[in-house]
């Protein structure tokens, strides 16, 4: 581990919800390393708190206490807005329902990051067509989401994670709404980016289907993480 | 991203559609009964509006509109005419009267005004037949176009030199006027008040008002003060006469309320149809601004984009709805019994103002969701 470089540090991750007797907290100090340059599944049962540690590590939920690290800046040191900026800059997310706009093309889908970013929309557009072709599906970019397949709608929404190229890509149960082939067509996808110099992958997951293709496995139960298991 | 969000706007057809026509059907409803409503007011005071060349009535203390007049005696025309400040003052005659189409037998109701006999004060401008030289001939009278077509006949065309009977005496048809139309579908005749006072049985006291004119550069207010308090009548300039008509009915008729509630339920139909479908519309997308957010669209960013939407929803309903209006009033306005209704602009301006409200309201309801929505929500 040491002579790996560290994306992403949860250092005491508390997260509760809800206040008084309703009070529940969900996760009990988390503490994990995430390497970059390999792809880290993040799994376990319904339930046991992946998808809030994966929103907090996202910088989409503030947690109750401890912090995170995202390539050495603790996120309680972004406050409000800087942390929004760096969000935009920094991570890409994946969703299990894709979360297409359906009025725009896959083109002009994947080129939101970038608007957002307040590149000039031609300019936009057109490194979105670029990765669409990266992603095999250039010669789909003026379709709508609704004329694509389910593994075709997974591809633009990896593209439009990947177009503003974050160093943090977050992906929450990418393959649950696809068969088999578009699974595994979807997974290789996310391992060639994953691979790639200075990049944190992490994949919440429990399809057992995509396990083969972790480098690192990290396991989750009630709120804790009970074992972490490194390929490498 | 503005680009963005009118892209999310216009990709669901229908529901753009429905919120347009949403608030398209509020800004008719609102701008067409409003416009209906302001042309009736204005047929009210159709006889003030038709006296164009006397800034000052004078008329009984009691009077309280001027469909129900009490006259006045000859000598209370000298005594306006005496009022410091008064250039000059003539009588004029207005009442109701039966006349008989001669040709046919038929009978109407109208609407008798006598000018006086020299100066022809508050006689029509606009003569679309004969001319006002003619009135000074025996018997003779004018009638409104729509009053024409009253009296003889829908699309008959003019003829003049037709005649009718009113209290018995004759009366020969010398014009053809382009007038304001009145609050009543009744003919309006001009006819001499040496005339008037013959078209209809005989009074002690005929004179309906006094129109008098200011000398110049005296106030018509200040002359109005001095005319009631010399003779203890009610003056009122032209613009106030036009609101003591108006006011009549609004304060004694059952229209302003029921105009107000048409009026309401166009702006509450219209806040609700646009407010829910836009409502609707953004809860549908919630969770692609949901995505939006995680991607880091700001708060303010997301708030610019749904009142980008709300904007455009409100342009277009509005120009669809106004421009219906327009082109209900453009295409009845040949119509005789729907004469004087048109849209003012002042209406168009206040349906910009409602849209506006409906915009606000709608675009405030969605943006909550929006404010409050929590960009987790993606992973649920």
């Amino acid at each position: 581990m040491s002579s790996k470089t560290i994306g992403v540090a949860c250092r005491n991750v508390i997260k509760e919800f809800g206040d008084g007797e309703a009070k529940i907290r969900v996760l009990h100090g988390i503490n994990i390393e995430v390497p970059t340059s390999e792809l880290s599944l993040l799994v376990g049962p319904s339930g046991c708190g992946k998808t809030t540690l994966i929103s907090i590590i996202a910088g989409l939920l503030n947690p109750t206490s401890g912090d995170v690290v995202l390539f050495n800046t603790p996120q309680s040191q972004l406050p409000g807005r800087k942390l929004v900026q760096f969000r935009a800059k920094n991570v890409g997310f994946v969703f299990q329902q894709y979360n297409l706009l359906p009025a725009l093309t896959a083109t002009e889908n994947v080129a939101i990051p970038l608007l957002i970013q307040g590149v000039p929309r031609p300019q936009a557009l057109e490194q979105a067509r670029h990765v669409l072709n990266y992603v095999e599906l250039g010669s789909r970019a003026n379709q709508l989401p609704s004329q694509l397949s389910g593994g075709q709608q997974q591809r633009v929404a990896i593209a439009r994670a990947l177009v503003h190229q974050p160093r943090l890509l977050v992906c929450d149960e990418p393959t649950a709404a696809l068969d088999a082939k578009s699974g595994q067509t979807v997974m290789e996808l996310i391992r060639e980016v994953a691979v790639q110099a200075g990049r944190v992958v992490i994949v919440v997951t429990h399809d057992h289907r995509v396990f083969d293709y972790g480098d690192r496995i990290i396991e989750m139960s009630d709120g804790r993480v009970v074992n972490v298991t490194s390929k490498n | 991203m503005n680009w963005v969000a009118w892209k999310m706007l216009t990709g669901d057809r229908a529901k753009y559609f429905g919120t347009v026509f949403g608030v398209a059907f509020g800004v008719l409803l609102i701008s067409q009964q409003t416009s209906i409503f302001v042309s009736l007011m204005r047929r009210t005071a159709a006889t003030v509006l038709n006296v164009r060349d006397a800034q000052i009535w004078v008329f009984d203390q009691n009077m309280q509109n001027t469909e129900e007049v009490k006259p006045l005696s000859e000598s209370d025309l000298n005594r306006v005419r005496g009022v410091p400040g008064v250039d000059w003052a003539v009588r004029f005659f207005k009442s109701q009267a039966r006349a008989r189409n001669l040709e046919t037998g038929e009978f109407r109701q109208v609407i008798l005004i006598g000018l006086d006999d020299t100066t022809m004060v508050g006689a029509p401008v606009k003569i679309l037949a004969g001319s006002l030289a003619d009135l000074r001939r025996p018997d003779a009278f004018m009638v409104d176009k729509a009053g024409y077509e009253y009296l003889f006949g829908v699309g008959e065309p003019i003829r003049l030199g037709r005649t009718i009977e009113m209290n018995d005496t004759r009366g020969v048809l010398v014009g053809v006027v382009d007038v304001h139309a009145p609050f009543e579908t009744f003919p309006i005749v001009y006819t001499r008040y040496s005339q008037a006072v013959r078209f209809v049985p005989p009074e002690r006291k005929v004179m309906s008002f006094v129109l008098a004119e200011p000398e110049p550069g005296v106030p018509p207010r200040e002359v109005c003060q001095r005319i009631e308090q010399a003779t203890k009548f009610q003056a009122h300039t032209r613009n106030e006469m036009l609101w003591f008509q108006v006011g009549y009915y609004l304060r004694s008729t059952g229209i302003p309320i029921n105009f107000g509630i048409t009026i309401l339920l166009g702006f509450v139909v219209g806040t609700a149809i646009a407010g829910q479908t836009f409502y609707l519309f953004t809860v549908e997308n919630i969770k692609q601004f949901g995505a939006l957010k995680a991607m880091g669209v700001t708060n303010l960013g997301l708030t610019g984009m749904v009142l980008l939407q709300a904007t455009v929803v409100g342009l277009v309903g509005y120009g669809l709805g106004v421009g219906m209006a327009a082109l209900f009033f453009e295409s009845t306005k040949g119509l005789t019994h729907l004469a004087g209704f048109y849209m003012p602009w002042q209406v168009a301006v206040l349906a910009a103002v409602a849209v506006a409200v409906i915009i606000v309201c709608a675009s405030f309801v969605s943006l909550r969701r929006v404010w409050v929505l929590e960009p987790a929500i993606v992973f649920r």
